[in-house]
């Protein structure tokens, strides 16, 4: 039984076809990276799997179920898939405890000593207990990106997506996060990534998958993506990335 | 030097008798105020849910109130309305009519600090698994209403000199009584001289009460 399992996945967005039937199986505890030139569908593959965008066509199942895509089930399923964005998105008008602790709190009624606790947990975790009462204003790209990561912990999904968490940060920020995303990966989260972090993705990825016009152009183990690519596209874009 | 005396003696023999006048100003401005922030916010969100006959029909709301003097519109209520066989009483005309008026503008005010939130926050809450209402609630809301908090500021100050309309239907407010006084006397100048200080002492308190609640807002946000 899969994580994640997509079957003919098509997305349109006004008469432009952006996903052109994706197929995909994601198995629990897999760390799949999606690859591909911009404008190529990754973040919209992304943002279907947790309906943040509404899939032209095509079936999602989740954890062996298809999903209930009434707004009660759709909700549900968002507990489930855990979302971090390129821009961090944290909630300005809370600390950063407060930041970890809204899922919990508002979504699953959890007592608010409860969900404190849990914060602080997972602040340590990624590293940044000594700022749980500050606002993230405060905080650097990368620690900010951090505090999002704990915040989507807080609700103890199944899977996190991540699309692209370290490109709007500056170099020198981005190894303590991917650093965290590695940990994740070791503990066994399920995880698909979008990134240009090709060393990431050869050291953490169980799998690449390269998008290219809205389809799978090429997929597969890092090792044969980046030394052995076949599709003439991917020789070009691996070219670049790594030029 | 005596025209500078009889001006003081002026103003202090009327200030105390202004009093019931400003009470009535205060009443008609905090009604009418928190009234109108209630539509306005009850507006916005309506308008931003983007179901068409609902927004249409707030949009006919909001083009009558702007698009009409808010003179008529009282004198709609309380002299128009019985007509119809609807007959409210002269204050709760009064304060009907104005908050109807600051509820519209009230709204463009919330609607412009709401669509102002980047989308990544309402994003962000509902991939937490928040419904709508709870993104609403928790995470835009509170932003857009800290970032709305001039704007209003503006409009509460505004909401105070236009209560002064509702003279118009015989309230007796501070405006009402003092041209009663100046009817009563001809001393123009000192009496109005009065009026304008209560008014500058409502909307400068009013103006500083909101400076204190953006401050108190403004915490963790750029
Ligand atoms: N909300 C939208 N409305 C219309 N077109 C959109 C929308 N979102 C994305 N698109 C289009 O869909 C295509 C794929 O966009 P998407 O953001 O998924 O690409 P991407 O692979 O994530 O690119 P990047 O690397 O630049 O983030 C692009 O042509 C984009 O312009
Ligand atoms: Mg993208």
């Amino acid at each position: 039984m899969s994580m994640i399992e997509i079957k003919n996945l098509h997305k349109y967005f006004g008469d432009l076809e952006v996903l052109k039937g994706i197929d995909l199986k994601i198995e629990e505890s897999d760390v799949v990276c999606l690859i591909g030139a911009s404008g190529s569908g990754k973040s919209t593959l992304l943002r279907c799997i947790n309906y943040l965008e509404k899939k032209t066509e095509g079936e999602i199942w989740i954890d062996g179920k298809p999903v209930d895509e009434t707004e009660d089930g759709i909700n549900k399923i968002r507990q489930e898939v855990g979302m971090v964005f390129q821009r961090f998105n944290l909630f300005p008008h809370m600390t950063v405890a407060e930041n970890v602790m809204e899922g919990p709190v508002t979504v699953k009624n959890m007592d608010k000593t409860e969900a404190r606790k849990l914060a602080l947990d997972l602040l340590e975790k990624v590293g940044i207990a000594d700022k749980a009462d500050v606002y993230p204003e405060m905080l650097s790209g990368g620690q900010q990106q951090r505090v999002a990561i704990a915040r989507s912990l807080a609700m103890e999904p199944k899977v996190i997506l991540f699309d692209e968490p370290t490109s709007a940060l500056d170099p020198e920020l981005v190894g303590e996060v991917l650093k965290v995303m590695k940990d994740l990966a070791q503990e066994g989260m399920t995880m698909i990534v979008v990134t240009h972090e090709m060393g990431f993705a050869k050291e953490v990825a169980d799998r690449v998958i390269f998008l290219h016009d809205g389809m799978i152009a090429e997929e597969g183990p890092p090792k044969e993506i980046f030394e052995n690519p076949k599709h003439e596209r991917l020789q070009a874009f691996l070219g670049e990335i790594l030029a | 030097m005596s025209s500078i005396i009889d001006f003081f003696d002026t103003v202090v023999v009327f200030a105390p008798k202004f009093i019931p006048g400003v009470i009535a100003t205060l009443q008609l401005a905090f009604f009418s105020i928190l009234i109108g922030t209630v539509i306005g916010l009850f507006v916005a969100v309506v308008k931003l849910a983007n179901k068409k006959p609902l927004t249409f029909v707030m949009n006919i709301y909001i083009t009558i109130i702007r698009g009409t003097p808010l003179l008529l519109q009282l004198w709609f209520i309380f002299y128009g309305l019985p007509g119809m066989g609807i007959e409210i009483d002269r204050f709760p005309s009064a304060v009907i009519g104005l908050a109807l008026h600051n509820g519209a503008y009230i709204s463009e005010i919330f609607r412009g600090a709401i669509e102002s939130i980047h989308y990544g926050q309402r994003e962000a809450a509902r991939s937490l698994g928040m419904t709508r209402g709870q993104a609403l609630k928790r995470v835009v809301l509170p932003q857009a209403f800290r970032r709305s908090i001039p704007a209003l500021g503006n409009q509460f100050i505004i909401a105070v000199k236009d209560s002064s309309l509702a003279s118009v239907i015989t309230i007796t407010e501070t405006m009402l009584l003092a041209r009663q006084f100046v009817a009563a006397t001809f001393d123009v100048f000192p009496i109005f001289f009065v009026a304008a200080s209560y008014y500058l002492v409502i909307t400068m308190g009013l103006a500083k009460l909101l400076q204190k609640l953006e401050t108190k807002l403004k915490v963790g946000v750029r």
